[in-house]
């Protein structure tokens, strides 16, 4: 087996994949991003954005990390011209890290077609320079993998969760960094996961960073619990919670992150993804690729995605694992499923097997390896409106 | 104590419920472990049947972890879900399938 290849960035940070990002600034602009993009949809060209016309500093940190991602060789920013995205500094960004990076503003250009082709001419440039780009060497040690679970059922907390933790406390011991998140999904679970943490202060701001999820789903009155979790044989939030948290594996908790916050080292991390301060903008996380959205703006080369009932989404800008929990669900849907885990249930393998293949797996997407999301073309993303304090002393490890 | 149904599973010893391995239909016998029961209704994969009897107020224990309260007297080797519990947190929301017969498919 040929060791990992990675794409150079100029923050020393390393990309399994050498995408083209085209992003658009607004819903406004969201047709001609697709449009510039669709020849390319096989091939690395991935259309991303903001839908709201109203400045936000979430939005435009989170926007600013995707597009600096180690996955992310050049950039195309799409405005429709009025809005108030702050497209100069977003360039500017994007300009400082070394990447290609031009800006089309569609009022400027001369509307829908003239956008289009101008966009197009400029990623074909990128493409032909990217496709040629020479990849270095890699270490697993350099990797940064994310976790959620979407579509649980009863399944999920006894095969896909715990499989998928045992790959992170192998990872982990490479000196990988691996982060869990959806604190809406650990209420309950606040205590037994701040005892991992390696300082008490830190351990603080885990229970606290529960005690706020509760609260802000409470004034909501709905869990981060949908109807189909209910049929998958999930009760209540605590059940999926205690399923959701064995994604985290048995390593000690080293920070907590909010969306954006990129790891400074190895080891295991929290994603903070609840807003802070009072409600505002609505649910946390309105689907599943929201939260997936923020693991990879936190730097994750590849989501690992735990499904029950059965999810076939992947993502812009970096792979997603698909991870299916159910056998019965893996047999009618194994063409979306890198992993079945459901083997597990059935007795046909155990948890540490599966835990070190999707290991495997996840090195392998640095060897030239593809997953099924992406097979299939999905290129799911969605960023809406939140509110973040920056992180407090205690949540990050000492340098 | 004798062991549990080989087609359920016991995720902790401090569980008052098991987690279904398999389908299993309504009127089907099984062993707990303290005792044979029948199985009230079609269970489907991975959902919940009580070990014991449990009393309403009483918290079901999954993982060794409370995972909610029961809302009525729960019979050993009857279906435990949202019909007889319920969260100490938020209220869980659901859809019953109109184009089935039961709620457990």
């Amino acid at each position: 087996m040929s060791g990992l290849q990675g794409y150079l960035r100029s923050d020393g940070r390393k990309g399994i994949r050498n995408v083209v990002a085209v992003a658009y600034l607004v819903e406004c602009a969201h047709h001609v991003a697709r449009e510039i993009a669709l020849p390319w949809r096989e091939h690395e060209v991935h259309a991303i954005g903001f839908p709201g016309c109203y400045p936000n500093p979430y939005a435009e940190k989170m926007m600013e990390q995707l597009c600096t991602h180690p996955n992310v060789g050049a950039v195309l920013l799409v405005s429709l011209g009025c809005e108030s995205f702050n497209k100069y500094a977003l360039e500017r960004a994007v300009r400082a890290t070394g990447r290609p990076v031009k800006t089309i503003v569609i009022q400027g250009t001369g509307g829908t077609r003239a956008s289009i082709k101008e966009g197009r001419g400029w990623v074909e440039e990128q493409r032909i320079a990217l496709d040629a780009a020479e990849t270095v060497p890699m270490q697993v040690s350099e990797l940064v993998i994310g976790t959620v679970c979407g579509g649980s059922d009863g399944t999920s907390g006894i095969t896909g969760n715990p499989a998928a933790g045992r790959a992170f406390d192998q990872l982990i011991a490479e000196g990988a960094a691996c982060i869990f998140e959806e604190t809406g999904e650990l209420i309950g679970c606040e205590h037994i996961m701040a005892e991992r943490a390696i300082t008490p202060e830190l351990g603080v701001e885990l229970e606290k960073s529960v005690a706020k999820a509760a609260r802000y789903y409470a004034t909501l009155g709905y869990g981060s619990f949908a109807a189909g979790n209910a049929e998958g044989g999930l009760s209540t939030i605590e059940e999926k919670s205690m399923g959701a948290y064995a994604k985290s594996g048995a390593s000690p908790i080293s920070g907590l992150l909010k969306p954006g916050d990129v790891p400074p080292r190895g080891g295991l991390y929290l994603l903070d993804v609840v807003p802070d301060g009072e409600v505002r903008f609505g649910f946390p996380n309105i689907n599943d690729n929201a939260e997936i959205a923020e693991l990879i703006a936190c730097g994750a080369h590849c989501v690992l995605f735990v499904t029950g009932r059965g999810s076939v989404v992947g993502s812009a800008i970096s792979p997603v694992v698909k991870i299916c929990a159910n056998p019965e669900t893996y047999r009618r849907m194994s063409d979306d499923m890198d992993v079945d885990a459901g083997r597990i249930l059935e007795g046909r393998a155990s948890l540490d097997e599966v835990g070190t293949e999707i290991r495997d797996l996840v090195v392998s997407l640095a060897q030239g390896g593809r997953t099924k999301s992406e097979e299939l073309g999905h290129q799911e993303f969605i960023l809406t409106y939140k509110s973040f304090e920056p992180l407090g002393p205690a949540c990050l490890p000492a340098a | 104590m004798s062991q549990h149904d080989p087609r359920l599973i016991l995720l902790d010893p401090r569980d008052n419920v098991f987690v279904a391995r398999t389908r299993l239909p309504a009127g089907e016998p099984i062993e707990t472990g303290m005792g044979p029961a029948v199985i009230d209704r079609d269970i489907a994969l991975a959902h919940k049947i009580a070990r014991r009897a449990i009393a309403p107020g009483e918290k079901i224990l999954k993982y060794g972890a409370p995972i909610g309260v029961a809302t009525k007297a729960i019979a050993a080797g009857h279906h435990v879900h949202v019909q007889n519990m319920k969260s100490d947190y938020t209220p869980t929301y659901h859809l019953e399938d109109e184009r089935k017969a039961g709620a457990a498919e």
